[in-house]
């Protein structure tokens, strides 16, 4: 019972990065545009949070202002993929692959003078994951009972019906990629500031991918997306601790959770999930243009 | 300031605005050089010099580009019919493993063993792009995110064979698999890494498919299912049939770009990292530059070459970290498909 309760625990503590980065994906998603950049804009949030943090204290910094900075630093790599692909319409899938690189690239540049320092103050994981539990709620809210969901999804749904209806197509769709860049940054500051403490070049190894097919695996909803998160978690925790275990090669446990994402998709392609996509995901809307 | 469609925007035009693109991006990248605490101007001084103009930084520009030019030969034609397959590291590695089983494993008469390898790589690279292709089109599952995957997949792999059932004999504490024998390594120009052979196919390749895509019938299905899919199924083409050709293509060339690594300079299955150390994902620059024609691969794959023989440099003279590279690669590629909308449109000034 102990262990169930302990693999549960650790579930939701791996899970919440997952889950934080894949609202952040979702919210875009919604508003039509894809950005596959998730991996590289938890990067820059983990390196400017733990930056902050450790700049602003030798190691035993303010807190909330490096979450802040991650958030930041992760809205604004979204701006860029934003302006590429929202103002400039270019292709959203190559730009956010772009964005990987260029995040991975710049994080491991900038980062480097910070590698293998310590951070004292690492706060508790829990507020985050129930933080994160509460946005989820929040955002299915947000999403099916308010004005500014309704305009959202419209915007994701049907662009030229929104923009006929008054609702500023690009500036919802900049906000949306903006807020899913903030979240994104936030999700790697919970790696670099809470769930380990420290700064390593290529840290965030993988977690942006995984968090970018969940939202497909739990189709678009952000409530689902918490039992997704969990799931992935518990993957996490059992490469863990049943690595080195009944002769199983650790390679195996080291590939799971990518072999279960291609398993998870061709699933959701199996149950025609993506029929719940946004109609216009991953369309520039271009005004006059059918 | 407004912007009018351009039709066809002519190749003057295209090569400006690439020109462009490339010059900004190495402004921007120069910007992230400053920021690290770094002379822009001598970090790109050190990365001329100590490639263009040294000997030994020609022959790795061009051992370098020998990988880049297979792979994005390949990936040319797959962006060209909207197939995004990012998995050429893992198809690469792939290939690397069928191969270097083929070496190690099955005792060909001497003369045969070396074309064995090459198709068992050309085979392996194949059958690991396959499974994205299959699960496009049978379950429009995102082919971004499975060749992706398919990479980490790729990387146990190799590490689980050479640190376990392949593991060389003569292995202390380092993991790799048995060296080859002499007759099982391809040719280089004497006293380099340059393996001339797999160039030469990289060549042959490039002008070979730049021909399918243009003369052929196979070609003319290619391009209308990667720019308009609706009249590609009004006229009857399987676009099924055209994704299974183009996954068979672009995965076989990054699979032969494994063979490559591996007979013509390692000798032997070494760590993922040392053996490919991204060039799936480099090549996916030279394929944009290229613009979708296989031929301009021929020019775009040096510059990138240069740019991965420049980034070493940097790491060793100037003790910067190795993910300078993937800087330039994010950048260029950003610079590139942001400037594609002044080839399809005319900027008109005023009113």
């Amino acid at each position: 019972m102990e262990e169930i309760l302990n693999a549960l625990a650790r579930a939701f503590s791996f899970g919440t990065p997952l889950l934080i980065a894949c609202l952040g994906a979702i919210i875009n998603e919604r508003a039509g545009v894809v950005n596959l950049g998730v991996e590289g804009m938890m990067a820059l949030g983990a390196l400017a949070g733990f930056a902050v943090a450790f700049g602003s204290g030798l190691g035993d910094g303010n807190l909330w202002l490096a979450l802040l900075a991650a958030m930041l630093a992760g809205a604004l790599a979204a701006l860029l993929h934003g302006f590429v692909t929202i103002s400039l319409r270019a292709n959203q899938f190559v730009s956010g692959l772009a964005l990987t690189m260029l995040g991975l690239g710049v994080a491991g540049l900038l980062g480097k003078r910070f590698e293998g320092q310590p951070l004292f103050n690492q706060p508790p994981e829990w507020p985050f994951t129930l933080g994160a539990i509460g946005l989820a709620a929040l955002l299915a809210f947000v999403f099916y009972a308010t004005k500014i969901g309704l305009s959202l999804r419209s915007v994701g749904e049907n662009p030229a019906a929104a923009d006929l209806l008054g609702i500023n197509v690009l500036l919802v769709r900049y906000a949306a990629v903006a807020a899913g860049g903030s979240l994104a940054g936030l999700a790697g500051a919970y790696l670099s500031l809470v769930y380990r403490p420290s700064w390593t070049d290529g840290m965030t190894g993988g977690l942006g991918w995984i968090a970018v097919a969940l939202v497909v695996f739990v189709g678009w909803s952000p409530l689902r997306a918490v039992f997704g998160a969990v799931f992935f978690g518990l993957l996490y925790y059992l490469q863990f601790r049943l690595q080195g275990q009944g002769g199983i090669p650790s390679e195996v446990f080291a590939s799971l959770p990518y072999i279960l994402v291609i398993l998870v998709l061709a699933l959701s392609g199996l149950r025609r999930q993506q029929g719940n996509a946004p109609e216009a995901l991953g369309r520039p809307y271009q005004r006059g243009e059918r | 300031m407004r912007l009018e469609p351009l039709v066809n925007p002519s190749r003057y035009r295209v090569l400006w605005v690439t020109l462009a693109a490339v010059g900004v991006a190495f402004v921007i990248a120069g910007g992230l050089f400053a920021a690290y605490g770094l002379n822009p101007l001598e970090a790109y001084r050190t990365m001329l010099t100590g490639t263009l103009f040294d000997p030994k930084g020609i022959q790795e520009t061009l051992r370098r580009s020998i990988p880049l030019l297979l792979i994005g030969v390949g990936l040319t034609l797959a962006f060209r019919t909207q197939f995004f397959n990012i998995g050429a590291e893992g198809q690469l590695l792939v290939g690397a493993v069928f191969a270097a089983g083929v070496a190690l494993f099955w005792p060909l008469p001497p003369v045969l063993s070396l074309p064995g390898m090459v198709l068992a790589g050309a085979l392996g690279g194949a059958l690991w792009c396959l499974i994205a292709a299959w699960l496009k089109s049978r379950l429009s599952v995102n082919e971004i995110l499975t060749t992706l995957m398919l990479n980490y997949v790729a990387q146990s792999l190799v590490i689980f064979l050479i640190n376990g059932p392949w593991k060389g004999k003569d292995a202390r504490g380092y993991i790799y698999s048995d060296r080859f024998a002499e007759y099982q390594q391809i040719a280089v120009f004497p006293g380099t890494n340059v393996h001339w052979p797999t160039l030469l196919l990289g060549v042959l390749l490039a002008l070979a498919l730049q021909f399918v895509l243009n003369r052929t019938t196979v070609g003319f299905q290619m391009r209308v299912v990667g720019e308009n899919p609706g009249a590609a199924r009004y006229a009857g083409i399987s676009s099924a049939r055209v994704l299974l050709w183009i996954a068979l293509i672009t995965g076989g060339a990054a699979g032969l770009a494994g063979v490559g690594e591996i007979a013509g300079i390692h000798h032997r299955l070494i760590e993922p990292m040392q053996l490919s150390s991204g060039y799936g994902f480099t090549a996916i620059i030279v394929a944009w530059l290229a613009r979708g024609n296989p031929a301009l691969v021929l020019l775009s794959a040096p510059l990138m070459g240069l740019i991965l023989a420049g980034g070493d440099l940097l790491k060793v003279s100037l003790n910067m970290p190795f993910r300078v590279v993937d800087v330039f690669s994010g950048v260029m590629l950003m610079c590139l498909i942001g400037s594609e909308i002044f080839l399809r449109n005319r900027v008109r000034w005023g009113r």
